[in-house]
């Protein structure tokens, strides 16, 4: 299964970055094989607004079935919904791997709803 | 000239007296016999109104177009997501529409190959129209929780008459509001105050202005002779200072009251005749 990582780098050994829409970068890792690759960001992390909608439209266009990070606002959910992406939280800004790890033993939560407001510039 | 001049009342900070400012100048214009058209486009909190008193005769729905795609002859070809500068488009199986995004440029409808695209008006808040005394009057009002204002200030200037001189009162700030405020105005009027923030904020929209090409000029409110930092700053970049208006504690007072200053502090007379006098040197 694919799943993308929000990160703060490009290698899951470091922390996973806590906001969606904005996050640095995303990895793509496969929860069989264990391969990894880092996709810049940075488009819609300067984003003037959006940038939810348009890292669903990422997250999607990779194949990612499930993202997992900290936060997603309301019309980035609706966006990964309607992708047919699942998201799992973690509560903290723990590496990557830890991250993956947990996701693959079912320990991380899958989010139903938005967790975060959304924002305006 | 052939059209009577508009000038924008704008400032950079918020609360330096940008509405005191234009209700004062369009009042005192108006006493002269000058044909004067007061245009709030500060509408997410438009106040000129409190001091004005119009009678508001019309009250017009503002809108916008948004896309709206005929899944069934959608191809998923993407140029609509794609062509969208504010993102209010997503690109997943199909093209999601995020209206509250849209700013109605009708980019997608245009580029859509197998026209699955119609516009569909949003409403975004309400142009009201009427008289306070000589002085033609006009507002927008934004809707609660609406983001999008520029197309409601550009819907507030199109009512602008070019025999009447028009005076915009610009939302604070130097963001897209702000631009859509003072775009294609004859002259812009900054006011600030003597306070570290009136400067840092004035500084900021002498940098938005500038590249415009837009002529502007510096009025000091609640200038304070102990505090020159506006000033020196002016003259360092060669912008004229255009009135000094005074920190006085009974036009706080008549303020509040929602009243217009000239009846007690006769003086605002002369200061205002003062200002229009350094406005139209420069027009």
């Amino acid at each position: 299964m694919k799943v993308v990582i929000t990160s703060s780098s490009q290698t899951l050994a470091e922390p996973i970055d806590m906001h969606f829409g904005r996050a640095k970068y995303f990895i793509l890792a496969d929860t069989e094989t264990g391969h990894a690759t880092a996709h810049d960001n940075a488009q819609n992390l300067h984003a003037a607004q959006g940038a939810g909608i348009q890292s669903a439209e990422t997250v999607a266009k990779l194949g990612a079935e499930a993202v997992i990070t900290g936060s997603v606002g309301p019309k980035a959910f609706r966006a990964l919904q309607a992708a047919g992406v699942k998201i799992a939280l973690v509560e903290s800004a723990c590496p990557g791997t830890e991250a993956l790890r947990r996701f693959k033993d079912g320990e991380l939560p899958v989010l139903d709803s938005p967790n975060s407001e959304g924002h305006w510039v | 000239m052939s059209s009577s001049p508009s000038i924008a009342i704008a400032s950079g900070k918020g609360g330096t007296g940008k509405t005191t400012v234009a209700v004062h100048l369009a009042a005192w214009l108006a006493g002269r016999g000058h044909e004067i058209q007061y245009l709030d486009c500060d509408v997410e909190e438009p106040n000129g109104h409190l001091f004005l008193k119009p009678e508001i005769k019309a009250a017009e729905p503002a809108a916008i177009p948004v896309p709206v795609v005929d899944m069934n002859r959608c191809t998923a070809c993407g140029k609509c997501a794609a062509v969208c500068e504010f993102n209010a488009i997503a690109m997943l199986k199909k093209p999601m529409v995020f209206p509250e995004l849209c700013h109605g440029c009708g980019a997608c409808t245009l580029v859509c190959p197998v026209d699955a695209i119609r516009e569909e008006p949003r409403d975004i808040g309400t142009v009201e129209t009427g008289l306070a005394g000589p002085i033609r009057f006009a507002q927008g009002r934004l809707n609660v929780g609406e983001p999008m204002s520029p197309p409601l200030i550009r819907a507030v200037k199109i009512r602008r008459d070019p025999a009447a001189i028009a005076l915009f009162d610009s939302p604070p700030g130097t963001s897209c509001p702000v631009i859509a405020t003072v775009r294609a105005a004859d002259f812009i009027v900054l006011v600030t105050e003597p306070s570290p923030f009136g400067l840092h904020d004035l500084t900021l929209a002498v940098e938005t202005f500038r590249p415009m090409g837009l002529p502007f000029g510096v009025v000091v409110n609640r200038a304070d002779p102990a505090d020159e930092r506006v000033q020196d700053f002016c003259r360092q970049q060669e912008i004229p200072v255009l009135a000094e208006l005074p920190d006085d504690r009974r036009v706080a007072e008549t303020y509040a009251r929602g009243e217009l200053l000239f009846d007690r502090l006769p003086e605002w007379r002369d200061r205002m005749a003062a200002l229009w006098a350094r406005i139209e040197e420069r027009l």
